[in-house]
């Protein structure tokens, strides 16, 4: 049914079909081949993962920009972990995701408890662990881990199907059933919606945005295992600036910077586009620099058009 | 013609997409007369004015000013054609001075410098006129909302309005204040001002208007000369039917045996040593003026806010709860007063809305159990009887009667016992009240306990079985059915008892 209802909910999903006619033309196929899209499939995985936990805090109209740290820690701790303390990769990935989820329970604390706002408490976080992170790996790379630990991002399932982007399908069907099916999705719509109507419909908020924050820092942690394993080397600066991509994705799949809109499989549309975006630039040989500013430019009009529609809403 | 009318609005309609919000009004204000214009809600009154003022834009239809034809207005035009609205919220600057707020965007100057001392002999001057008593030089956060209402009419007054609109003007109003806005209403009629007022208080219409606009449903009703109108058939038209009573008749089901709530010196948010018992079967009503500490009773009540001392006895037992989770748990429901701000989720459905407080009750590991939560939210729509095409609708499109409901509906599936109402029906237009009277006549009947703050005196009498009244955070007098009298609740009111003078 091509009405304009279906068009409306679904535009993001053209503005990805565009994208790709586009540069599978401009790329004379190389975009379509099938070893490109293994290849962006691999790209996308880790901020496709970091995604979810930010979808959650932005559906609450909060926001996280830990995250980039939070992957860069990460990676430092857990090829420590491997390379200097010797601790088993299993072991020391599980420490990882532990010490991810902690940061995020301590921005819980600070954002619920204490009463910073999200922007400012996320910050001082970033810049914290960014901290931490120089002081464990004095900026020196920390390479030489198992070869075993490839299956987190190097590894393919029948040799052609990577792990990583197995692992980022089943993050969005954990997240899509969180949202849809358990009551704590109902709370997050709730709280984005009315944080004050939503306390008084018996919602105890405040143990929410822990969980919601604790699922932020899990996530994100997640995604810096895939990467560590991807680069197969840590470095301090791996996950700077990474908070505005996953931002960026989940603005742009549809969910409100206001709060209380959104869905996973928007999400979805707005990962795979900026991935190949990403992807298509690297491909014509876009300066780093440029892909900066058509990235900022996405993000400007991602929001933009949230903006303009709740304008019109409440007009 | 023309000549005779300051304002025409000919056949305005207002189409928002799969909404017509007016259909064809047509409205005439004649010079230096009083126009009421009333409507349910809805009815689409409020976008009329806008239309008047700009922030609308009509779909078609002619607006003349003083013969002057336009296809819409502007802000900007507006002013430049003499029409000012006077809003319920006010665009005060609460830091501000009197005398700057009346110059608001257009301060006298000297130089570069302001000139404070003109702008304050200025507005004493428009002050005077209106015969108000404000020093200009006070800070309007420390002026009664009475008098912030003035400043904004002496502002419409000084940049020259020969047409002022006010909305509903008398709802944040007490009423010595109300008696003050009358006045200035009277004196700009005399001089000539022309102005369209807005009430859903019909005794407020009667006694100051000239003429009587109906809307109902976005079309022109009619116009009555107000001597020759009754209330009666001004509800009628406005409904579109006739309402025989105001209030659903009820058989007293108090059960005086059973104490469902008990405040023993309750002290906390604001609140002074409140005692009252509440039994099953019975509606409570707590009465006062705005700001004697009702709602912050309910708040303590409710678990929103925490008491410093006392005791709240629910059901025989000593309880302190902590949060509204604990209260609900415990089987207290709070209905709020501002339904758009605490009580409804506008932006999801009525479904999720019906279930949000017993979401944990009825899911396992978390996972919500997607049949019952449709059986329930079907179960209350019917019961209630919640006026929407599909459960899947978001509230924020329902009217206010039917977001009432629905508040209602979450608070019957939590299955509580004791349902505090914040002012029930305000905002809520003639026919639906009535709806929601039946409603609490049917929580009592079926044994639950209604707590009721109201500050509509007929709604306070003609629902109650008992009345406590409040003023300035202190209990000041209590009245049983049978003693009920307005004169004496407004004493009891404004505080002036023997159990007051006591406790000072």
């Amino acid at each position: 049914m091509l009405n304009a209802n279906f068009l409306k909910q679904n535009a993001i999903w053209l503005v990805f079909l565009a994208e790709i006619i586009i540069f599978a033309i401009a790329s004379d196929g190389t975009f379509i081949s099938g070893r490109n899209i293994i290849n962006i499939s691999r790209q996308v995985s880790y901020y496709g993962i970091a995604a979810i936990g930010m979808t959650f805090v932005i559906l609450i109209a909060d926001i996280d920009l830990s995250i980039g740290s939070i992957i860069t820690l990460v990676n430092v701790v857990c090829a420590w972990l491997m390379v200097a303390a010797g601790v088993n990769m299993w072991v020391a990935v599980a420490i990882s995701l532990i010490m991810a989820t902690g940061i995020g329970l301590i921005n819980a604390v600070m954002v619920a408890a204490v009463g910073i706002p999200a922007l400012i408490a996320t910050f001082a976080s970033q810049t914290v662990f960014e901290g931490v992170a120089y002081l464990i790996s004095g900026g020196r790379p920390i390479a030489g881990f198992d070869s075993d630990f490839g299956i987190f991002g190097r590894w393919s399932a029948f040799d052609f199907l990577p792990i990583c982007a197995i692992l980022m399908i089943i993050c969005f069907a954990v997240g899509s059933f969180i949202l849809n099916k358990t009551y704590f999705g109902r709370y997050f719509y709730a709280i984005g919606g009315n944080e004050e109507a939503a306390e008084l419909s018996g919602i105890r908020v405040n143990r929410v945005k822990y969980l919601i924050y604790a699922f932020s820092g899990f996530f994100a942690g997640l995604a810096g295992i895939v990467l560590l394993s991807r680069a197969n080397s840590a470095q301090s600066t791996v996950g700077k600036g990474l908070e505005f991509d996953v931002i960026t994705c989940v603005v742009l799949g549809g969910v409100s910077v206001y709060g209380g809109v959104g869905s996973m499989s928007g999400v979805i549309a707005g990962v795979l586009i900026i991935g190949s975006l990403t992807n298509g630039m690297i491909l014509m040989d876009v300066s780093e620099y440029t892909q900066m500013v058509v990235k900022g430019l996405v993000l400007a009009v991602a929001v933009g058009i949230d903006c303009m529609s709740k304008k019109r809403r409440k007009r | 013609m023309s000549e005779n009318y300051v304002l025409e609005l000919e056949h305005i309609r207002k189409e928002y997409p799969g909404v017509v919000a007016l259909k064809d009004v047509t409205l005439r204000l004649r010079k230096g007369e009083v126009l009421g214009l009333i409507g349910e809600n809805g009815a689409g009154k409020s976008t009329l004015i806008k239309c008047c003022t700009g922030a609308e834009i009509p779909t078609s239809g002619k607006i003349r000013v003083n013969g002057k034809e336009f296809d819409r207005m502007s802000p900007q035009l507006a002013a430049e054609n003499g029409v000012a609205v006077i809003y319920q919220e006010f665009n005060n600057v609460g830091e501000l001075s009197a005398a700057e707020n009346l110059f608001l965007g257009r301060p006298i100057r000297k130089g570069m410098k302001i000139d404070r001392a003109a702008m304050e002999r200025e507005a004493q001057k428009a002050f005077d006129q209106l015969h108000i008593k404000i020093n200009p030089k006070e800070l309007v956060k420390n002026l009664t909302v009475g008098y912030q209402q003035m400043i904004e009419i002496a502002k419409a007054i000084q940049q020259n309005a020969q047409v002022l609109i006010m909305d509903e003007p008398s709802a944040p109003l007490t009423s010595n204040e109300v008696e003050n806005m009358f006045k200035v209403v009277e004196l700009l009629r005399k001089k000539g001002v022309s102005i369209i007022y807005i009430s859903h208080r019909l005794e407020e219409i009667f006694r100051l208007s000239d003429r009587i606009e109906v809307i109902r449903d976005g079309e022109y009703v009619t116009t009555l000369i107000t001597p020759e109108a009754t209330v009666d058939e001004l509800i009628k038209l406005m409904v579109g039917r006739e309402l025989t009573q105001k209030y659903p008749p009820r058989k007293s089901c108090v059960n005086k045996d059973k104490v469902v709530l008990e405040l023993k010196n309750v002290t906390g948010n604001g609140d002074k040593d409140i005692s009252l018992q509440l039994h099953a079967g019975e509606v409570l009503g707590l009465g006062g003026l705005v700001g004697a500490g009702r709602t912050e009773l309910a708040e303590i009540i409710f678990g929103a806010k925490p008491k410093e001392s006392g005791s709240i006895i629910f059901n025989g037992k000593e309880i302190n709860p902590q949060s509204p989770r604990e209260a609900i748990d415990l089987g207290i429901a709070l209905v709020p007063e501002d339904r758009k701000r605490h009580g409804a989720l506008l932006g999801i459905s009525i479904k999720n809305n019906i279930n949000m407080p017993i979401y944990e009750r009825i899911s396992k590991l978390s996972v919500i159990n997607s049949r019952k939560e449709k059986e329930i939210a079907e179960k209350y729509r019917e019961e209630i009887q919640i006026k929407c095409p599909t459960l899947n609708q978001l509230v924020k499109n329902l009217s206010g009667g039917n977001q009432q409901k629905v508040i209602l509906g979450k608070w019957l599936a939590a299955d509580c016992e004791l349902i505090i109402f914040d002012e029930p029906t305000r905002g809520i237009d003639v026919g639906a009240k009535y709806e929601i009277y039946k409603l609490i006549n049917e929580l009592v009947e079926s044994g639950r306990s209604v707590l009721m703050i109201s500050s509509e005196m007929e709604e306070l009498m003609g629902m109650s079985d008992r009345i406590i009244v409040l003023a300035e955070n202190r209990m000041t007098g209590e009245l049983q059915k049978e003693e009920f009298d307005s004169d004496k609740i407004m004493q009891y009111a404004s505080g002036i008892t023997d159990g007051a003078k006591e406790s000072l």
